[in-house]
């Protein structure tokens, strides 16, 4: 939209639209940030075609799945740090389930390894809950455990599972310039996600991160708000784990264990408050293609890729620091 | 139950928090169409009572009685459902929800809410906003039309009225008598006894976790009886004209300048504030809700940092960038929150000696003796009750206000900056902490003070300044500090009479 046509709109909706821009920046900012990053990266790598593009969307979809599940739980006012251990169990399960199965039988699996998903995410909330130990805690224990849990399923990589299924993820069903894994990331955050957040539910869970004693005065069951963020988390894990499989071909029980921490990254980046309450989803999932982005361009650039942890960790200290001055400065007026 | 009209009963109710015993033996009973008071001094166990009524503690003993039916809430949301709906001090709204999404968070239908909040004068406010982008009182106004709007068998309101401009105010007392008309109950917790006596029908006072007495408020002289059932026996004999007698006696004007400010701005909150406060005088602060008077107290005080002007504290240039810039210049600050200020969890001689440690010339050991000996002083001094000292937030509001000012006490200071200082404090501890200003104002110090309730500015200050818009609009004495004058000077009038300018 040129300055022109803003102009020309009535007022009324030009002040709802300045409103939905200052209330979701990342909507508006990681898109642009993206499509930014996107220019660079064919600038410099002239030769970036439909293979780069797969194999972006084959790195992010693990990552993007991870960053929901925090995402979720953050929302909430929680934080989950079981969430790479969460992956990696699913990951392992589905790598030794399905190796020598079919098509269809590897759908079932999935349905079940959901479920698994589903329910160590209610481990998760519902020690929160009775315990009342800090959700830090407990996370990072049940997710000591779950590490454990993995490596007794499948000791060293190996496993698989039908070809066809891999596709789902690896493959290139329409054209080769729409990986199938993009598709895949639509699709399963869309079943999870709106859901939720066009129900009830969706606004006990933004209502409860934002303000717990207010809400709980409003009279929501913040407890129970929390519960089910966990338990949707652990479905976004199990569903990460599945996407691993998926991009790998194969389980390994340490593979979800980076996704915790990089999770986390992209939620910050994508314009999830860690106090709770304010952000979304597609935010996230668009810094998590972001930050896959950043190792492929360190290649082309023929720099050592283990600069790119020193990159995300500074794009992050840039973000936060950039929320902080606009809340400062918007606190001025 | 029908028979005698009575739609709540509340029977011998008792609650303990470890050592301390909030309520032993509490009644309550609360007729059809009536407003009733629920008075007491601080840590008398009202809130105790009120947060047991509303789910959101249970109690260790006793019977509450709804509509003849034994209830027990165990949360917020049952209570609610039964028909007891509160509105806090602190407005139970989400913050990063809009305002529509808030009535439907606590399942109230919007069309109900803006018809009460047309009702309370507020009929062009926008239910997309953000809670977290309206001011204070507008969200007040809010919480309480959807209290109204959820249709209660009970309405609990908590100070309502704290901090609340008096033509709101007043609109808000209009709808509780409209309510009681159609033969609503009302809970009305309030510190203003002029409020109480002129809403309320009857008033049950609380003392030391135990009913001591139910008045009618019609009867002559309720308010002394109210005050003296309060205090009990022995307290009562000062009476509140005593007090305010001594405050006055020790006034001064013509002292050397403690504090000088000069056009002082900040962002559009602050546009050239400029006044001189005198050593030994209490000048006052008189405003409506938010006319730069938070923004004025934290630049002076070092939390943010001004814009353009000059601040001198005793003919030196103060421009603090930290709190800690402002208290080596001896300048101090006492929040209204007092938890701003204080660390819930620690002790109170810990919170008391927190400010001497920032004073510390040298990184050595803490000189343990000599700290323990001015904090003890100091708290000593205040008649603070230090049943529950190992955690300040255990300890009641009042309780915990005198913490902030033992911390000062102790760590000694030339100018107090007290902005609010006795929000939601009540009657009695009020007295002591205005008594003690005074005190400290004739000792040589200067104390700048701002209070939401305007009678308070004529009876603890010399002067004061009238703050509207950023700017100070008057400027007087504080025998022609009245509350009519202060109001129409806070409103942008000029006062009837005693303007200085």
């Amino acid at each position: 939209m040129s300055r022109n046509d803003i102009e020309s709109l009535p007022p009324e909706s030009l002040a709802v639209a300045m409103r939905f821009l200052r209330r979701n920046p990342a909507l508006v900012g990681m898109p642009a940030l993206l499509i930014a990053a996107m220019i660079f990266t064919v600038i410099v790598h002239p030769a970036f075609g439909s293979f780069e593009l797969q194999s972006l969307a084959l790195a992010a979809l693990p990552l993007a799945l991870a960053a929901c599940a925090q995402a979720v739980v953050v929302i909430s006012g929680g934080i989950d740090l079981s969430v790479g251990p969460m992956m990696s169990v699913a990951n392992v399960l589905a790598g030794s389930l399905m190796v020598h199965g079919s098509f269809v039988g590897a759908l079932l699996w999935s349905v079940l390894i959901l479920l698994v998903g589903a329910l160590e995410g209610l481990a998760n909330g519902l020690l929160v809950k009775i315990s009342r130990i800090p959700d830090v805690v407990v996370s990072l224990t049940t997710g000591f455990i779950l590490g454990g849990v993995a490596l007794l399923i499948m000791e060293r990589p190996g496993g698989g599972a039908p070809a066809a299924f891999l596709d789902l993820a690896a493959g290139t069903t329409f054209s080769e310039w729409v990986p199938n894994a993009l598709i895949f990331l639509v699709v399963v955050v869309g079943a999870v996600w709106t859901p939720v957040v066009r129900s009830r539910l969706g606004l006990l869970i933004y209502a409860t991160g934002s303000d717990r004693v207010a809400a709980f005065r409003s009279g929501v069951d913040t407890d129970f708000a929390r519960l089910v963020a966990y338990v949707i988390s652990g479905v976004f894990s199990a569903l990460g784990g599945i996407a691993l499989t998926m991009t790998t071909g194969i389980g390994a029980p340490l593979s979800g264990t980076i996704y915790t921490l990089s999770g986390l990254a992209a939620i910050v980046i994508g314009g999830v408050s860690l106090s709770g309450g304010k952000g979304g989803i597609v935010g996230p999932v668009i810094a998590a293609i972001l930050l896959s982005l950043i190792p492929a361009d360190l290649i082309f650039l023929n720099i050592d890729p283990n600069y790119g942890q020193v990159i995300q960790g500074t794009l992050i200290v840039i973000v936060v620091m950039a929320g902080g001055f606009a809340a400062s400065w918007q606190a001025r007026g | 139950m029908a028979d005698t009209g009575v739609v709540l009963s509340v029977h011998d109710i008792a609650k303990g928090f470890g050592s301390v015993q909030a309520l032993s033996a509490a009644q309550l009973d609360i007729r059809s169409g009536e407003v009733h008071a629920l008075m007491g001094a601080n840590g008398a166990g009202k809130s105790t009572l009120v947060k047991i009524l509303t789910g959101v503690y249970s109690a260790d003993g006793g019977t509450v009685i709804l509509n003849g039916q034994p209830r027990v809430f165990h949360s917020p949301a049952e209570a609610r459902g039964a028909g007891i709906v509160s509105v806090y001090q602190d407005p139970a709204l989400v913050p990063d929800l809009t305002v529509a999404q808030n009535m439907r968070l606590a399942r109230v239908a919007l069309p109900d809410v803006r018809g009460w909040l047309d009702e309370l004068g507020i009929s062009q406010l926008d239910d997309r906003a953000l809670v977290r982008e309206l001011p204070y009182t507008t969200l007040r106004l809010i919480d309480f039309a959807r209290a109204l709007a959820s249709n209660p068998v009970i309405l609990l309101l908590d100070e309502i009225t704290a901090a609340l401009p008096a033509d709101l105010a007043e609109q808000v007392f209009k709808i509780v008598r409209a309510w009681r008309e159609v033969g609503k109950s009302v809970i009305f917790i309030s510190h203003r006894m002029a409020e109480v006596s002129s809403l309320c029908d009857r008033a049950t006072v609380l003392r030391d976790g135990k009913t001591v007495g139910v008045v009618e408020m019609a009867a002559k002289g309720s308010d002394e009886r109210i005050v003296s059932l309060m205090l009990g026996a022995e307290i009562a004999k000062r009476t509140a004209a005593a007090v305010t007698r001594s405050l006055r006696s020790t006034a001064n004007s013509e002292g050397p300048a403690a504090l000088e400010v000069k056009n002082l701005h900040y962002g559009h909150a602050l546009n050239g504030v400029s006044f001189m406060l005198r050593r030994g005088e209490v000048l006052g602060v008189s405003a409506l809700e938010g006319q730069g008077q938070q923004e004025l107290f934290d630049c002076i005080a070092g939390v943010r940092r001004y814009d353009k002007g000059s601040i001198a504290a005793d003919g030196k240039d103060l421009k603090p960038r930290h709190p800690a810039d402002a208290i080596r210049a001896g300048v101090v600050l006492i929040p209204a929150n007092r938890l701003e200020a204080l660390l819930p969890q620690r002790s109170i001689a810990e919170n008391a000696a927190l400010a001497g440690f920032g004073r510390l010339a040298s990184w050595g050991p803490i000189a343990m003796a000599d700290e323990r000996s001015r904090v003890a002083n100091a708290v000593r001094r205040l008649q603070i009750d230090t049943r529950a000292e190992a955690e300040v937030k255990r300890l009641s509001g009042g309780n915990q206000q005198k913490v902030v000012i033992a911390r000062w006490l102790a760590s000694g200071f030339k100018t107090l900056l007290c902005f609010d200082p006795t929000r939601g404090i009540d009657i009695g501890t009020k007295q002591q902490i205005y008594a003690l200003v005074r005190e400290l104002a004739s000792a040589g110090n200067a104390v700048l003070l701002f209070s939401s309730e305007m009678p308070e500015i004529a009876l603890a200050c010399d002067r004061a300044i009238v703050l509207y818009a950023g700017r100070v609009v008057h400027e007087m004495l504080a025998a022609d500090a009245n509350e009519a004058s202060l109001l129409r000077a806070a409103h942008g009038l000029p006062p009837s009479g005693g303007a200085l300018q």
